[in-house]
């Protein structure tokens, strides 16, 4: 019995420490308080989606950012649908930086969208793997 | 036979996010609502029975915008950036559809823009809501709900009376499909 209350404490502080963090904001309170019994694995379904929407945005991002001629009005439509899904799910460092992203865009500078680019990808691999840790012990 | 439960109220949700398309629909769905969640503005007049066809634009709005509405809404909810169609157009379309214009359109947005905000409102927007969208903003819409539903009951006595009486002839001699009440 201790041991399970060990790991619900365990469970609670390290929660606390990703929002202490930032890696997660208040939203990410409101997905979880939309899981119930009727919908047990909710949280867990959303922030997989995200998983696969920010691949495909990351990739469609490092595509346009490699042209000869940068596309800034496709490459600021596909911050604006990243900047949208992490605030949605309260990814908030991520969501962070896509503002300053979209900033580049709107500035057609090239220079500040790469390393744009580089802050969103070290951030979705640091959330990504917090929530991965987070799901293996949460469920 | 008992008293039947009051149907829910049926929420057309718009966005072209698969995140927020089921971020909303569980918002509603906690709430109480029935929810139909579609990623299109176009998607959506299909099934609110508006269709567009480029050769019948060229006839008069009201009889090219006929609905024949086969699925009853309620209340649309829209997000404002969409590709193609965007929220607003939307709004613009059904508040323009002699059978469409008293649904409740809310629209949705992740950018805090006043001229767009107000924009919506003046246009017929009921509620312009910031994303992420809250439980505490769905709570919201029931009030535009109810509004709508005693609207319809108000219209339907009127008609009653209308045909009890001296027959008045409308402009374009259509009844609107949504003075129909819902059996109970």
């Amino acid at each position: 019995m201790d041991g399970i209350v060990e790991l619900q404490r365990q469970l609670i502080d390290y929660t606390a420490s990703l929002f202490h963090e930032g890696f997660l904001d208040e939203q990410f309170n409101q997905l979880q308080q939309l899981e119930d019994e009727n919908n047990p694995g909710f949280v867990v379904e959303v922030v997989t989606l995200f998983f696969e929407d920010a691949d495909r945005l990351l990739n469609e991002l490092t595509k346009a950012l490699g042209q000869p001629s940068v596309d800034f009005k496709s490459l600021d439509a596909h911050v604006h649908q990243l900047k949208g899904s992490s605030s949605s799910i309260g990814a908030h460092r991520i969501h962070r930086v896509c503002i300053s992203f979209r900033n580049s865009c709107e500035e057609q500078n090239v220079e500040g969208c790469l390393k744009n680019l580089q802050q969103v990808k070290h951030e979705y691999s640091l959330v990504k793997d917090r929530l991965e840790t987070l799901f293996r012990v949460r469920g | 036979m008992g008293i039947a439960a009051e149907a829910p109220f049926h929420v057309l949700a718009v966005d072209d996010s698969l995140i927020d398309r089921m971020l909303i629909e569980r918002l509603l769905k906690t709430s109480s609502f029935h929810v139909t969640a579609v990623d299109s503005g176009s998607k959506a007049l299909k099934l609110l029975g508006l269709v567009e066809d480029e050769q019948i634009n060229e006839e008069p709005p009201s009889i090219a915008l006929e609905a024949h509405q086969d699925v009853e809404v309620n209340l649309i909810i829209t997000d404002y950036c969409m590709p193609e169609m965007t929220g607003y157009d939307l709004l613009r379309k059904i508040k323009e559809s002699r059978s469409l214009k008293d649904i409740p359109v809310v629209i949705m947005s992740s950018e805090n823009v006043p001229s767009r905000i107000n924009r919506c409102l003046e246009d017929g927007a009921d509620e312009f809501f910031l994303k992420p969208v809250q439980l505490s903003d769905v709570n919201k819409l029931r009030p535009h709900l109810l509004k709508s539903k005693v609207k319809d009951e108000e219209d339907q006595q009127i008609h009653d009376k209308g045909i009890n009486e001296t027959e008045v002839i409308a402009p374009d001699k259509t009844i609107p499909k949504n003075i129909v009440t819902k059996n109970g």
